[in-house]
């Protein structure tokens, strides 16, 4: 079963046309890296696919439920209480980690199951001290975010949108506020998580991560899709224009 | 008059000092949260309602504004008000005043929280309310210490200018006493204790600000 499906999408701010007709669908397992230059929609369909941002013309179904459908050629979303509860289908991991200053580790990641999800204390203790040690950050369970590195906040909030057991998991340039050591510290967690079969989505300006962990990469531009297929397939493409994209980003 | 007989007198007038200060904070604090919400409405009527509502009361002096609330009513709108309508009157000028001035150190700390932390509680399926109450309020709280403590410290001395229509608080008191006496030690009395007052006020808060500081 297909775990989402969007069909022709599209968003406008103001009067630019952010995203123009893109068609995506995943599913369970597979891992879609979305490669392409600033500003050229991807972020934005990161945040419509994960509802931050409302998508102006279009469908999009998570696991066959409607969160929107099409109707005169505009987008009409369910209900609040529905698309509310749609969102444990997916987790998300942000650029700037979002973690809460005020939490320590351990409340991070299971203040939401607990006052969200109503799981018992206990048990969300015991899945947030499975993937803290999963991620070897066992020894952080108490630590408040500020006195962690970049890397370590980003595999919390990694472990705090796993700990939702969500069937997707979004990523959004997880390692661009990294430093290159930070950075293959979170891409080794990330490729640990593709080993499992986890089913993701990761927005990345990595193109060798890319090329390695993915399934499927989707070059974006000018808010369509320019191409896509197997790493081996875009990577070689006859397409000069992501060739010199993928070429100018890996450094050849 | 002896001086513990001045210092029983000016004690009273503490007491009413304080209850003042108590009652404002009481009421202002969680009035401001609300109009800072009014203020950063969506809807564009009540954003401009409580726009000007603040700017009428940090825009004219709060002496002002204790004679109006004090004597409008029987003046102006003919009301036959009860005895104990000056001290309430009192409370209702200060709560006013103050919630105006809370409503903007709330809506500063509420507009530098980054939106990230609203999308990270959004995605991870918090309510709106419990973002605020959960997420968002703590931040403020730390946040927005520092000035909140400027304007309670001011709160303390402001609780003088209910003088302005013979509240008998302890400024009231001693400048009867000083004016009887012929005396400038009552009022150097008064001093001290608003000072020392100041002073409880000043290190209580610091520690409050200190027991948010386990985060940035």
């Amino acid at each position: 079963m297909k775990l989402l499906e969007m069909t022709h999408v599209g968003k406008n701010f103001d009067d630019t046309e952010v995203l123009r007709d893109i068609s995506f669908s995943i599913e369970e397992g597979e891992v879609v890296s979305i490669i392409g230059p600033s500003g050229s929609g991807k972020s934005t369909f990161l945040r419509c696919a994960t509802m931050l941002e409302k998508m102006d013309r279009g469908s999009m179904s998570y696991l066959g439920e409607c969160a929107c459908v099409e109707e005169d050629g505009k987008s009409v979303y369910a209900s609040r209480e529905k698309l509310k509860d749609m969102h444990k289908y997916f987790g998300l991991v942000f650029q700037n980690f979002n973690l809460f200053p005020h939490y320590s580790v351990m409340k991070n990641i299971t203040d939401s199951l607990v006052s969200v999800d109503k799981i018992s204390k206990e048990e969300a203790k015991e899945r947030a001290a499975a993937l803290l040690s999963q991620l070897g950050l066992s020894d952080k369970a108490d630590a408040y975010p500020c006195q962690l590195s970049g890397g370590q906040q980003q595999r919390v909030s990694i472990a705090r949108a796993l700990a939702k057991q969500p069937k997707i998991l979004f990523f959004d340039e997880p390692t661009s506020a990294l430093d290159p050591e930070l950075t293959v510290e979170v891409l080794k967690v990330i490729k640990q998580l593709a080993k499992s079969h986890m089913t993701m989505i990761i927005v990345t300006h990595e193109m060798q991560f890319a090329r390695e962990v993915s399934d499927r990469v989707i070059f974006m531009e000018d808010g369509i899709i320019k191409g896509q297929g197997t790493p081996e397939e875009l990577f070689e493409t006859d397409n000069s224009r992501i060739r010199d994209f993928v070429g100018k980003l890996s450094g050849n | 008059m002896d001086i513990f007989t001045m210092l029983l007198k000016l004690g009273s007038g503490m007491l009413v000092s304080v209850l003042i200060f108590v009652l404002t904070l009481l009421f202002s604090l969680p009035l401001g949260l609300l109009v800072s919400f009014g203020r950063m409405s969506k809807n564009g009527f009540i954003r401009t309602v409580t726009k000007v509502y603040i700017s009428i009361m940090r825009g004219t002096p709060l002496m002002l504004q204790l004679l109006v609330v004090y004597f409008a009513p029987s003046i102006v709108f003919k009301l036959k008000v009860p005895a104990g309508y000056r001290f309430a009157a009192v409370i209702i000028a200060f709560v006013i005043n103050y919630a105006a001035y809370f409503a903007e150190i709330y809506r500063s700390g509420i507009e530098s929280i980054p939106k990230g932390q609203y999308e990270a509680a959004k995605v991870l399926g918090y309510s709106q309310a419990q973002t605020f109450v959960k997420i968002i309020l703590p931040q403020v709280i730390k946040i927005i210490l520092p000035s909140v403590t400027n304007e309670i410290i001011t709160l303390v001395k402001d609780t003088s200018l209910a003088f302005a229509i013979a509240q008998a608080e302890m400024f009231t008191v001693a400048k009867q006493i000083s004016a009887a006496q012929a005396s400038i030690m009552p009022l150097m009395v008064a001093g001290v204790f608003y000072y020392i007052f100041n002073l409880i006020v000043a290190t209580t808060m610091e520690k409050v600000e200190k027991i948010h500081s386990y985060y940035r």
